[in-house]
């Protein structure tokens, strides 16, 4: 059971929104959160560091608070959001610092989440039509941050083979999507249009952003030992979602040659990066079952995942926000959270 | 055949529900789609065309999974299709059938697109695993694959290896009996003069058949059949629980069961053709 938390990735929208779930639980005493950028949302109790991309110096953190759960929600799995470098960087390197952060034989750490993504099965036209848990790749990855998920990945099986008393599990997560989340895939589908390749229909499968937070609150809560897949039930073909979006498919990218044309899309400002092609043409869907045996909640299909952000979307250019997005600061929280003045408990 | 699929173990009960809503399902099969073929192409052929004769059809179980095995011909095979429509015709509690097909055919902008919405599903050991065993559905296989529409005019009839036996192995892990099917009149329906090797390589086709319609009236020639009569017989099924527990260990055994089910398919298809007094009538 945790009761200490560590989150990395505090400024991503996974790990501030599971924060927030977590700080709604008494029984769980400390969450401290590290990111290498401000929070994006508000948080009551959970304590910010902020560390170096790299997470070199969490081992510090992680003794002095006694940390007893690390949950890592940290690896970028879109490589439009950051350069190739950083990628790397973050997904590789600073996996590496984590785990070490968290092994030794005095490392007060029993348990590990790490949040992977079905990126590490990539799409392939040999692959099988739902990949599970036990299955690797047929092929060596193709990109870039395909081969830093299959890499960070290895470092986290190797972590959890030498540290027996260590429990890890690994979720793999298919393409998330949701109203507050801002992925290549969202960008794609709320063009006016839902383009698509010429001469090829993918299956996809997505997952909603609340049914990613109750997932990882899910794991860091309850013993999932191992590996997971994690998708909503039901796999749609890319024809289906733009019916469900209510916009017309557009096979404008050609079945040859389909790199150079969205290369040249690219160009115009709508960058599809280079994971998102082979699934464009292929599709991928994996195999949630032994998530779902292990009771883990998911609440929307992707039949009602896609109609929701499709409700958001439709609303979307109405609805004026009038409300500023959260700005971090740090006085301000310190001010909050320790000063005698504020009156606590109530 | 190359890897194994993954023990599913007790895993069925976590099937996502059907949603009534959807017209396209898990494995990307449409229903419209199939149903505008089957009403179309699929009825023209089966009626008029090929006039398909069907006995046996009360050997096909009608519940649970099943393997169905046929042998294969023609360049752009009408078997599967007629196979289909001839459960739907004529079995008393029609299923939807699911055909393993090679995935080369996901790489082909069009065909990839239509090869999945009426029931096609790339031959990959996981993807029969689920059908057959936790879904319960049943799967029709080629096992002389490529080699079986490759196949000249003058070797009609006369089946080819039957892969490395991957069809026993997956109906063994899947616990369902294997369903032989002999199917007479494919070969003449669309028969293959000559395989042009290099036009092959230029077009990177999986094979450039010279057939009466094909290259000369374009790809759509390859859906020139010949009217050529069809005769689709249901052989009697094969139980694979009959070997104890995981048969699938024993190559052996499956050679055996392999070369058995062939040699009973060539068996049924010298008889009919035997029979058989007008390729056409």
């Amino acid at each position: 059971m945790a009761r200490r938390v560590l989150l990395t990735g505090l400024s991503s929208f996974w790990g501030g929104r599971l924060a927030q779930e977590l700080e709604r639980d008494p029984a769980i005493e400390v969450i401290v959160g590290v990111s290498p950028q401000d929070p994006t949302c508000e948080l009551q109790r959970t304590e910010f560091v902020r560390v170096g991309t790299q997470h070199a110096l969490l081992r510090r953190i992680v003794q002095a608070a006694e940390i007893d759960t690390v949950v890592d929600t940290r690896l970028i799995v879109d490589s439009v959001t950051a350069p190739a470098r950083a990628t790397h960087e973050n997904n590789v390197i600073g996996t590496m610092n984590i785990l070490a952060a968290c092994s030794g034989p005095d490392s007060p750490v029993k348990k590990v989440v790490f949040k992977s993504s079905a990126h590490y099965y990539g799409a392939e036209q040999d692959d099988p039509a739902f990949f599970t848990e036990s299955m690797q790749r047929p092929h060596p990855a193709r990109t870039l941050l395909e081969k830093d998920v299959v890499e960070a990945e290895k470092a986290v099986t190797a972590f959890a083979e030498r540290n027996d008393e260590v429990a890890v599990s690994i979720l793999r997560f298919a393409n998330g999507l949701g109203p507050a989340l801002r992925t290549s895939h969202s960008a794609l589908l709320s063009l006016p249009v839902v383009p698509c390749i010429l001469g090829f229909d993918p299956r996809y499968q997505f997952i909603h952003e609340d049914d990613i937070v109750g997932v990882l609150e899910h794991a860091t809560k309850h013993d999932l030992d191992g590996v997971y897949n994690v998708a909503a039930d039901g796999v749609l073909v890319l024809s289906e979602v733009a019916s469900l979006l209510g916009r017309p498919l557009a096979p404008i990218l050609p079945p040859w040659g389909t790199g150079l044309a969205l290369a040249a899309l690219g160009r115009l400002g709508l960058r599809v990066p280079p994971e998102m092609h082979n699934q464009l043409r292929y599709g991928r869907a994996i195999d949630n079952r032994k998530l779902k045996a292990a009771g883990a909640p998911l609440r929307f299909t992707t039949r009602e995942t896609v109609s929701a952000y499709a409700e958001h979307l439709r609303v979307a250019a109405i609805k004026n926000d009038n409300g500023r997005p959260y700005q971090y600061e740090r006085e301000v929280e310190e001010f909050l959270r320790y000063s005698p003045s504020v009156r606590r408990g109530a | 055949m190359k890897a194994l699929p993954a023990p599913s173990g007790d895993l069925c009960d976590q099937l996502p529900a059907i949603e009534p809503e959807r017209q396209v399902t898990d494995w990307g099969r449409s229903e419209r789609v199939e149903g505008l073929m089957d009403a179309t192409i699929y009825e023209f052929l089966y009626t008029y065309w090929f006039r398909c004769e069907v006995e046996g059809i009360e050997n096909l179980p009608a519940e649970g999974g099943a393997l169905l095995i046929s042998n294969h011909a023609g360049a752009l095979p009408p078997d599967a299709a007629m196979i289909t429509k001839a459960i739907k015709e004529e079995h008393p509690r029609p299923r939807p059938l699911h055909l393993a097909v090679e995935h080369f055919f996901k790489g082909y902008p069009g065909f990839s697109m239509l090869v999945s919405k009426i029931g096609g599903i790339p031959a990959h050991p996981a993807n029969v695993q689920r059908l057959l065993h936790d879904e319960q559905q049943l799967v029709l296989v080629f096992p002389e694959g490529r080699k079986g529409t490759e196949k000249l005019y003058k070797d009609r009839y006369r089946l080819r290896r039957f892969g490395r036996g991957g069809f026993v192995e997956a109906a063994m892990r899947a616990e369902v009996p294997i369903q032989p099917i002999a199917v007479v009149g494919a070969e003449e329906a669309a028969p293959v003069f000559a395989q042009m090797k290099l036009l092959q390589r230029i077009t990177g086709l999986l094979y450039f058949p010279i057939t009466p319609t094909f290259p000369h009236f374009g790809l759509l020639g390859m859906l020139g059949y010949l009217p050529a009569k069809f005769r689709i017989r249901f052989l009697e099924p094969i139980p694979t629980d009959q070997w104890g527990p995981e048969p699938w260990n024993d190559r052996g055994l499956i050679q055996t069961v392999s070369d058995n089910v062939r040699a009973r398919i060539q068996e049924e298809l010298y008889e009919m053709l035997a029979q058989r007094k007008s390729v056409w009538l």
